[in-house]
């Protein structure tokens, strides 16, 4: 088996995060009631005509600008084939004249092989289509009672990502995905939230002898709809044509889907047929014509960075460990966040330390995202304020933090409210030492007879006795004197 | 109570007439004459009057009504009307009431002009002679037994039936100027992006434009004004200003130099009849001041097959769309492929179907290059032909017509010889140039013949100054009752 690689391509379906669809000015949001968001453009009703939306083009040139397409002008076409959830029946797609041409998305390592670069062929604007929900039966189409449709999501923009079939593995494809996401949500073309269906992936995969220069018949591998279902899909799928190939069979041609729940792709029941779209130019569209300056303008309002190098940058600005500082790094908003931070005064590593760990453990849990929980600016500078002066010591600092990231409450009023000011008044905390000395003759019997490790059992209990509020520091100190002879 | 257009506005705007007693006229008229005639689909006569009350409450608040103030119009049934049945001559779109207005529609409300139905065309516009409606034929008001041409003849008939002074139209290969030119009276196709087309049922989407009908050129050109200008909702819209061309009505044809195009104007399919009324026109231009010279056309030998490639083939597109899924007819089946197939089946007529299954063909892999390719070519040719002969004339002329108006029936069977009907009009709509058609003269039958006129893109002041200024030397010809 290890005779063989896997060779695969991807197409990725991004939805474009504008305020407005791709050919009209209904909202694009998801979530709305069925058939709210609709308008006679986006039903495609006789007689209404799209106007392209500047703001996805504008997306789409940010995209290509970051992975290094070639952004020129650009047409659309029409993809025509029947659908009840395609308004029109036919999409309004690009074809031989795509916004962005060319680039290339940089892997990082996944092991000592170093990072891949996949190449791009393309990366094109089009619309989505309508959502077919159908009921009765199990819910499929094929013993459906009948079928609703909504066209709220008709219209969409989206973004179609093509890859040259330069991916290797299952894992390296789950890599390429994800380095993708991270870069859309970077620049803010997508929220990529592939629950909702805004990144949607597709593949075609083929296998063949490693070293290989020519290529097995590939299969188009449909139905992926997490990260992991990718990296899942993929790795059957290879497995399954190395099989088939060893025995001595053939792969066939065709559209396998993904079943989460048995784990299987299943070649589709329906009879293939070679479609014919028949593309035409979209004569209601006139061609995108970017001139070079637009183009400029927003390849310098980009961040400056893809997310691989922010990573390398926070590690070296915060002496972060690589996988701490690209755990930041790949979170949407969260180093942008950050650093702000840092620009009004809160310690780099510090704030970093908090990022890698208190937040992405939240992040985590929660499952939510950094945009969902991001607290008011400040909050960092604030922290480092309070553990710099000794109102809190780094453990407590750490427990506020984790409850703004609950309530988003500032830290200071969330250590008034809860009284977790650190006790460093020599006075009060004296007072507390002497009762636990005096509580326990045994540990400072221990402690004359040279056993000076016990200190620490005795710093433990006046720590505790003032729930963890007491200036540590001052503790030990006043521990030690009173146990000096 | 004044026939004209600007008669009437005038008049409703000094509060002579009101807006309510012309409508009301108006729709007399069609309850009256039109069993006979069927250019109107149907009329709302409430909503009607009711527009033409707000009307008349504009003039008596002493707020400006608009430059169409109470002018009754008639709207071709491709253009959408929130809550009016738009059927555009199908039956696949029957009782389908859209829920928007065409910005056409919009914008001659704007200007007080008030719709009172919707008229009569081939089905999707696809004819020429309009017995491809799906509900009746249309018959040509200076002779019953003929034609009105098509596919506007609904509005062709209605304008030359005296029964409104103004109609819209739309133009994909002439289906404006043709029954303009079969019926008697103006009819001019705008500039490719010139007038909206958000509202218009698309049949070729590079083709389409919607233009006027009236009885005189000065009507059509206050209706051009208003109709014409930038529309965001269309991203074929010219965002250009528009060069009002009411103005310039009386700068005549002194000075001007008229390119007769040999190709449009000679050959066997053209009728004796009509070339003598054209080249008397030209001799009374001559004598007007205006020069005449030949020009040629070389590539429009293959216009007509380029057009019968590129129309179909956006049609085959944008009539995809009535599939019985949303709205009109819908024939049950046992699943959605048959249901498509079955209302589809049911619902275009025969002319839309051949139509559907010809640009089917031309965009098909393998074929598209040949067909579709290159008639794109071909039109590259044509736009360059007509530069060339604007180097040497101002305006081009042709008839617009080669036959006058011709038996109902004659041509049903012989989609060659309809198509043919075309020849003259279609270069400009691949041009994507503005023309019109005005009178020259009866034939023997006393049927009408038409001029046509052509002009550069966006050239539509010279072009009526041209029209108006044949109009002057040759007369109008009056509505039929
Ligand atoms: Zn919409």
């Amino acid at each position: 088996m290890s005779g063989y690689e896997a060779v695969i391509g991807l197409e990725v379906h991004v939805e474009l995060a504008t305020a407005t669809k791709m050919f009209c000015s209904c909202p694009n949001e998801f979530g709305a009631p069925p058939n709210t968001n609709i308008c006679p453009v986006c039903l495609g009703l006789p007689g209404a005509l799209p106007v392209t939306n500047a703001a996805a083009v504008e997306l789409a040139i940010r995209f290509g600008t970051a992975v290094g397409s070639t952004i020129g002008r650009a047409i659309f076409h029409r993809k025509n084939y029947f659908y009840p959830d395609m308004p029109k029946d036919f999409q309004i797609s690009q074809y031989d004249e795509p916004i962005c041409v060319a680039g290339a998305v940089v892997v990082p390592a996944l092991d000592e092989a170093g990072p891949t670069t996949v190449r791009l062929v393309r990366a094109h604007l089009e619309e989505d289509t309508g959502k077919s929900v159908h009921v009765g039966g199990t819910g499929r189409i094929h013993d459906a009672d009948h079928t609703l449709v909504d066209y709220n999501r008709s219209g969409v923009p989206l973004l179609e990502i093509v890859t040259e079939p330069d991916i290797r593995s299952a894992e390296q494809a789950r890599a390429f995905v994800n380095e993708l996401r991270a870069i859309l949500a970077l620049l803010g073309v997508s929220d990529v939230k592939m629950e909702e269906g805004s990144l949607r992936v597709d593949a075609n995969i083929s296998v063949r002898p490693a070293g290989s220069t020519t290529f097995g018949t590939k299969v188009e591998v449909k139905n992926m709809n997490s990260v992991r279902s990718v990296a899942h899909a993929l790795e059957f799928e290879r497995a399954r044509q190395i099989e088939l190939v060893t025995a001595g069979g053939a792969v066939e041609q065709e559209t396998r889907h993904w079943d989460e729940a048995d784990a299987r792709t299943h070649g589709m029941r329906s009879k293939e047929e070679a479609m014919d779209y028949r593309y035409f130019p979209e004569p209601d569209l006139v061609p995108i014509a970017p001139d070079r300056e637009w183009v400029e303008r927003i390849r310098a309002a980009a961040p400056a960075q893809l997310p691989a190098e922010r990573a390398a940058a926070i590690a070296a600005a915060a002496g972060l460990p690589a996988n701490l500082a690209a755990a930041v790094a790949y979170t949407p908003g969260l180093a942008d966040w950050v650093d702000a931070e840092v620009g009004a005064g809160a310690d780099v590593t510090q704030a970093y330390v908090w990022a890698s760990q208190e937040v992405l453990a939240h992040l985590n849990e929660t499952g939510k995202t950094w945009v969902d929980v991001a607290p008011p600016p400040g909050t960092f500078v604030e922290l480092g304020e309070l553990v710099g002066d000794a109102t809190l010591s780094k453990k407590l600092a750490r427990e506020v933090l984790a409850d703004v990231l609950v309530s988003r409450r500032r830290p200071r009023d969330i250590v008034a409210e809860r009284g977790l000011e650190q006790i460093s008044d020599d006075a009060e905390l004296a007072a507390i030492v002497a009762e636990v000395v005096a509580a326990n003759p045994d540990t400072v019997e221990r402690y004359r007879a040279g056993n000076e490790k016990v200190a620490g059992f005795l710093v433990g209990q006046v720590m505790k006795s003032t729930a963890g509020k007491a200036n540590p520091g001052v503790v030990q100190a006043l521990v030690r004197s009173a146990l000096e002879p | 109570m004044p026939a004209t257009a600007r008669g009437i506005a005038s008049a409703v705007r000094s509060g002579d007439v009101s807006a309510v007693d012309v409508v009301a006229a108006a729709l007399r008229r069609v309850e009256a004459g039109d069993a006979a005639i069927g250019s109107f689909l149907r009329t709302y006569a409430d909503t009607a009057l009711e527009r033409a009350g707000r009307v008349d409450a504009a003039v008596a608040e002493g707020r400006d009504p608009g430059p169409l103030a109470g002018v009754p119009v008639g709207l071709k049934d491709v253009l959408t009307t929130e809550g009016i049945e738009t059927t555009c001559g199908s039956r696949i779109l029957e009782g389908w009431q859209p829920p928007y207005d065409a910005t056409v529609v919009q914008r001659l409300r704007d200007a007080g002009a008030v719709d009172v139905g919707k008229t009569n065309c081939d089905e999707f516009a696809m004819g020429s002679s309009n017995e491809n409606s799906a509900y009746r034929p249309v018959a040509n008001p200076h002779d019953r037994s003929r034609v009105p041409g098509g596919s506007s003849g609904g509005s062709a008939a209605a304008v030359a039936a005296g029964f409104v002074p103004v109609a819209l139209g739309s133009d994909t290969g002439g289906s404006i100027r043709q029954p303009a030119s079969l019926c008697g009276t103006v009819g001019m196709k705008p500039t490719y992006g010139r007038v909206s087309r958000y509202g218009l049922v698309a049949f070729a989407s590079s083709l389409d434009q919607i233009g006027p009908f009236a009885l005189d050129v000065a009507d059509a050109a206050l209706v051009y004004d208003v109709i014409a200008g930038h529309d965001p909702m269309d991203a074929t819209s010219i965002p250009h200003p528009v060069e009002p061309v009411t103005g310039g009505l009386d700068r005549g044809l002194d000075g001007l130099t008229l390119g007769v195009v040999e190709e449009l104007s000679s050959g066997a399919g053209f009728e004796a009849e009509v070339l003598d009324r054209f080249r008397a026109a030209l001799a009374e231009a001559e004598r007007a001041g205006a020069r005449v010279v030949d020009v040629s056309l070389p590539s429009t030998a293959y216009a007509l097959s380029a057009y019968y490639l590129i129309a179909p083939a956006e049609c085959s597109s944008n009539l995809a769309r009535f599939d019985g899924v949303r709205y009109g007819l819908r024939v049950g089946a046992d699943d959605v492929e048959a249901m498509n197939r079955a209302t589809r089946a049911a619902g275009f007529g025969p002319e839309v179907k051949r139509r559907v299954m010809l640009g089917t063909y031309a965009l098909s892999a393998g074929y598209y290059d040949a067909y579709y390719g290159q008639a794109q070519r071909v039109r590259t040719l044509v736009i360059d032909d007509f530069a060339a002969a604007y180097e040497r004339a101002d305006v081009l002329v042709s008839p617009t017509s080669p036959t006058v108006a011709f038996a109902l029936g004659e041509r049903t069977q012989d989609p060659i010889a309809m198509y043919l009907s075309d020849v003259c009009t279609i270069p400009s709509n691949l041009a994507g140039h503005p023309a019109i058609s005005i009178w020259c003269g009866d034939g023997a039958a006393g049927l009408p013949v038409g001029l046509h006129l052509m002009a550069p893109a966006l050239a539509e002041p010279l072009l009526f100054q041209a029209a108006a200024g044949f109009e002057a030397v040759l007369g109008t010809k009056a509505a039929a009752v």
